[in-house]
C-alpha cells in the first residue's frame, strides 16, 4: 500500500513539473502583455514536430536536434507574435484573445496538411532512456530531468526578469507600456524577447513531453495548452513562480484522484477544469493572490 | 481603429475558417451515384480513416460502376469526434445529397450519426463500428464487421482456454462506446467461464499519461490486462505499463489493428494479443485475392483491418445497388440488409438485423510485426 502511494506521488510530480514547464511560459505572456495566448499549446506542438524532424529527417544528433528546435520554436513565436498579435496590440481584449485562438488552429491545420494525422513516434534521446528500480517504485529517469529542468529554467526566467536589463524593460512593459516606450525602449523588441522565451519554454516542454509519451501528431498540444492554462490560472495568473506551483498541484491532485477514486479515473481532466472553475469562483487571483492588477511577476 | 478591428474579425474568421478542413468533391455529375465517405482523417484515431480510405480507394478502382453509372465517393472527416461525426452526416445528406453513406468508422461516431439517417432515409454502413447498440432498432444502418458480444465472448475463451489465466485487469476507455461495452461484454464471458476481474480502471481518449491508472492495478497482481481501447491510448500505455513493471500481457480488440500501435509503442507491444476482423493470411476469396494484388501494388503494404472493411462496405453497397436496380436510398437499404452468402473481401458475409455474422481473428504482435494466430467461427 505504502509502495502504491509513494509510486503515485512521484507520479503526481513527473506529471506536474511537465504542466509547470508549461505553464511557465503561458503566465510570463501574460504577465507582460494582458494577453491569454491560447496558441502556447501547439507552438508546444511545434517544438516536438521540430525536434523530431531534426532527429529523424535530418539525422542531428539529439541535442543538437533539441536546441535547434528550442531555437526555431522560439522564433515561430516571434514571427506569430509580429504577424498576428502586433497589429493589434491596443485593441480590445477580447480581439487579441480571439486572434490567439485563431492562431492556435491555424498551426493545428497547418501541421494537419502538411504531417497529417497519423501520430508519430517520438525518438527518445539516449539521457532520457531507462527506468531506475528502487524496492518495487519505478522511475523513469526522464521524471527525474523534468523537474530539475523546470526548476532550473524557472531560476532563470526569474534571474532575467529581476537582474537584466531587458528583465527590467519587460516588467516596465508590464506595468505601463506607453510610459516605458516614453523612456527611449524599444517595446517590440522586449516584446519579442518575451515571446522568443516563452515559446522556447513551450519547445522544452514540448520535448520532454514527447519524451514521457512518445507519440506525437498536430492536436497533442491542445490537451497540455489547456492543463497548463488551468495551472496558470491555479497558481495566479501572470505570477511566473505560481504557475510552476500551479503545474505541480494539478498533476498531484489529478494523480491522487485515480489512486483514491479508480472509478473516477476517466474524469482525470474534466477535474483538472473543475479545479479551475472553483478556483476562478472563489479565489480567482490563485495560489499566489497578489491584486490581480497589481500583480507584476 | 475601425480599421484594426474590422482586420482583426477578418484575419480571425479566416482562421476559424481552416478549421473546417474537409476534402470533398462537389463536383460530381447528377447522373452519378454519390456516396458519402465519413471517415476519421484526422485525430486521435487517424489511422483508421487513413488505412480506410486506401481500401476504399482500391475498391473502388477495382468496381467503379453500379447499374452502369460511376460512383463518386464524397469524402468528409470527422476527426475522430462524435459532433464532427453529426455535422459531417448532416452536410452529407442535406448539401450532398448523397444516395448511401459509408462511415463513420468507431461505435461513438456512428451514433452521433444515426438519428440524423434514420430522419432521412438513407442507408449507412459502418466499416467497423462493433458496439451492438448500434444497428438496434433501426432501420438504415447496417456494417460490415461482427458485433462487440461475440469479439468480447472470443476474447474471453482466449484468455482462458488458450493463454491459461484465471485473474484480468480491465483498462476502459469511459469516452468510447466501443470501449465500455466491449469491456463489458469479456467482463460478463471471462467470469462464466471461471475468471475473476481483480481490477478495473478508467482513461480516456487522448490522455497520455497513464502512470496513475498503472500503479492502480498494479497491487492486484492480474494474469493478464484486458483493454479495449484505441490504438494510440494502447501504445502509450504499454510503453508506460513496461516501465513501471506491470509485464503482464495485454490483450485487446479491433481497435488495436493498426500500423501506428507498432510504431508508437515499439518494443512494449511485443506479445500483446488482440481479436479483430480481418488478417490477409486468412484470405479465402477470389474478391479478396484480387484486393489484396490491388492494395499491394498501390501503397506496397499489405491490408488491415480498415482497410479490408471499408472495401467490404463499398462492395456490399455495390452489390445491394446492382440487386436494388435503382439508386433509390430506400430501395438500396432494403437490399443492403438482405445481403446474403456475399462473397467479401474478409470471407462470406450475411446479414442479419444490419449485423454481419463472421469469424474472428486472433492476431499477436512478434518482433514488431502482426502475426496471424487464429481464426475462431461464431
Amino acid at each position: 500500500m505504502l509502495t502504491t502511494i509513494l509510486q503515485q506521488l512521484i507520479n503526481g510530480i513527473s506529471a506536474g513539473s511537465l504542466y509547470a514547464l508549461v505553464a511557465i511560459g503561458y503566465t510570463m505572456v501574460y504577465g507582460v502583455l494582458r494577453m491569454i495566448n491560447f496558441a502556447h499549446g501547439d507552438i508546444l506542438m511545434v517544438g516536438a514536430y521540430l525536434a523530431f524532424f531534426g532527429i529523424s529527417a535530418f539525422m542531428l544528433p539529439w541535442w543538437a536536434s533539441f536546441i535547434t528546435a528550442i531555437i526555431i520554436t522560439g522564433l515561430v513565436g516571434v514571427l506569430m507574435e509580429r504577424l498576428a498579435y502586433k497589429p493589434i496590440r491596443n485593441a480590445s481584449r477580447v480581439s487579441l484573445l480571439i486572434t490567439a485562438v485563431g492562431v492556435s488552429f491555424f498551426l493545428e491545420n497547418l501541421f494537419l496538411v502538411l504531417f497529417g494525422g497519423v501520430p508519430k513516434a517520438f525518438p527518445i534521446a539516449p539521457i532520457f532512456h531507462g527506468v531506475l528500480n528502487y524496492n518495487q517504485i519505478y522511475l523513469p529517469v526522464v521524471s527525474i530531468y523534468t523537474p530539475i529542468i523546470a526548476l532550473a529554467l524557472l531560476y532563470m526566467l526569474l534571474y532575467i526578469l529581476h537582474n537584466t536589463k531587458y528583465g527590467i524593460a519587460m516588467r516596465s512593459i508590464a506595468l505601463d507600456i506607453d510610459t516605458t516606450s516614453l523612456m527611449g525602449i524599444n517595446v517590440d523588441i522586449v516584446i519579442s524577447l518575451v515571446f522568443f522565451i516563452g515559446s522556447s519554454l513551450a519547445a522544452v516542454g514540448g520535448i520532454l513531453w514527447s519524451t514521457q509519451y512518445p507519440s506525437i501528431n498536430p492536436l497533442m498540444g491542445i490537451m497540455p495548452g489547456l492543463k497548463a492554462f488551468a495551472a496558470a490560472v491555479l497558481g495566479g495568473i501572470g505570477d511566473v513562480a505560481g504557475a510552476a506551483i500551479g503545474g505541480l498541484v494539478l498533476g498531484i491532485s489529478e494523480v491522487l484522484i485515480v489512486a483514491f477514486f479508480p472509478s473516477l479515473a476517466g474524469y482525470k481532466d474534466a477535474f483538472a477544469f473543475l479545479l479551475l472553475i472553483l478556483v476562478l469562483l472563489f479565489k480567482p487571483t490563485g495560489i499566489m493572490g497578489k491584486e490581480l492588477e497589481r500583480k507584476r511577476f | 481603429m475601425k480599421r484594426t478591428l474590422f482586420k482583426t474579425v477578418f484575419l480571425a474568421f479566416l482562421a476559424l475558417s481552416t478549421v473546417g478542413f474537409s476534402i470533398s468533391k462537389v463536383f460530381a455529375a447528377s447522373n452519378d451515384i454519390k456516396v458519402g465517405v465519413v471517415f476519421s482523417m484526422t485525430g486521435p484515431v487517424a489511422s483508421f480513416g487513413q488505412s480506410s480510405w486506401q481500401g476504399l480507394q482500391v475498391a473502388k478502382e477495382i468496381m467503379p460502376t453500379a447499374l452502369g453509372k460511376k460512383i463518386d465517393l464524397i469524402l468528409v472527416d470527422d476527426q475522430g469526434d462524435k459532433v464532427q461525426a453529426a455535422n459531417a452526416v448532416n452536410k452529407l445528406v442535406y448539401d450532398n445529397k448523397v444516395d448511401a453513406i459509408i462511415g463513420p468508422l468507431i461505435s461513438g461516431n456512428v451514433m452521433s450519426a444515426t438519428p440524423i439517417v434514420e430522419k432521412a432515409k438513407i442507408p449507412l454502413i459502418t466499416p467497423t463500428g462493433t458496439n451492438p447498440l448500434l444497428t438496434q432498432g433501426k432501420k438504415y444502418i447496417s456494417r460490415a464487421c461482427f458485433i462487440d458480444p461475440f469479439q468480447g465472448k472470443v476474447a474471453a475463451i482466449y484468455a482462458i482456454k488458450n493463454l491459461h489465466v484465471k485473474t484480468a485487469a480491465i483498462v476502459i476507455d469511459s469516452a468510447q462506446d466501443y470501449s465500455v461495452g466491449l469491456a463489458k461484454f469479456f467482463e460478463e464471458n471471462f467470469k462464466k467461464l471461471g475468471g475473476k476481474i481483480v481490477a478495473k480502471t478508467f482513461i480516456q481518449t487522448g490522455e497520455s499519461n497513464f502512470s496513475a491508472q498503472i500503479a492502480a492495478i498494479k497491487p492486484a497482481n492480474p494474469q493478464i490486462i484486458y483493454m479495449p481501447c484505441y490504438y494510440q491510448e494502447i501504445a502509450l500505455f504499454a510503453r508506460q505499463a513496461r516501465e513501471f513493471g506491470l509485464n503482464q500481457t495485454i490483450l485487446a480488440g479491433d481497435g488495436a489493428d493498426e500500423e501506428a500501435l507498432i510504431k508508437v509503442g515499439g518494443k512494449a507491444v511485443n506479445g500483446l494479443t488482440f481479436t479483430t476482423g480481418f488478417a490477409p493470411e486468412a484470405i479465402k476469396t477470389a474478391i479478396g485475392k484480387k484486393f489484396e494484388a490491388a492494395y499491394k501494388a498501390k501503397y506496397n503494404k499489405l491490408p488491415d483491418n480498415f482497410a479490408a472493411l471499408a472495401a467490404d462496405s463499398y462492395f456490399m453497397l455495390v452489390n445491394a445497388i446492382d440487386r436494388a436496380k435503382s439508386d433509390n436510398p430506400i430501395k438500396i437499404n432494403t437490399a443492403i440488409r438482405e445481403t446474403k452468402n456475399f462473397q467479401g473481401v474478409t470471407g462470406n458475409i450475411t446479414l442479419v438485423n444490419g449485423d454481419a455474422i463472421k469469424p474472428a481473428v486472433i492476431k499477436k504482435v512478434e518482433n514488431s510485426k502482426f502475426v496471424y494466430a487464429t481464426s475462431i467461427n461464431p
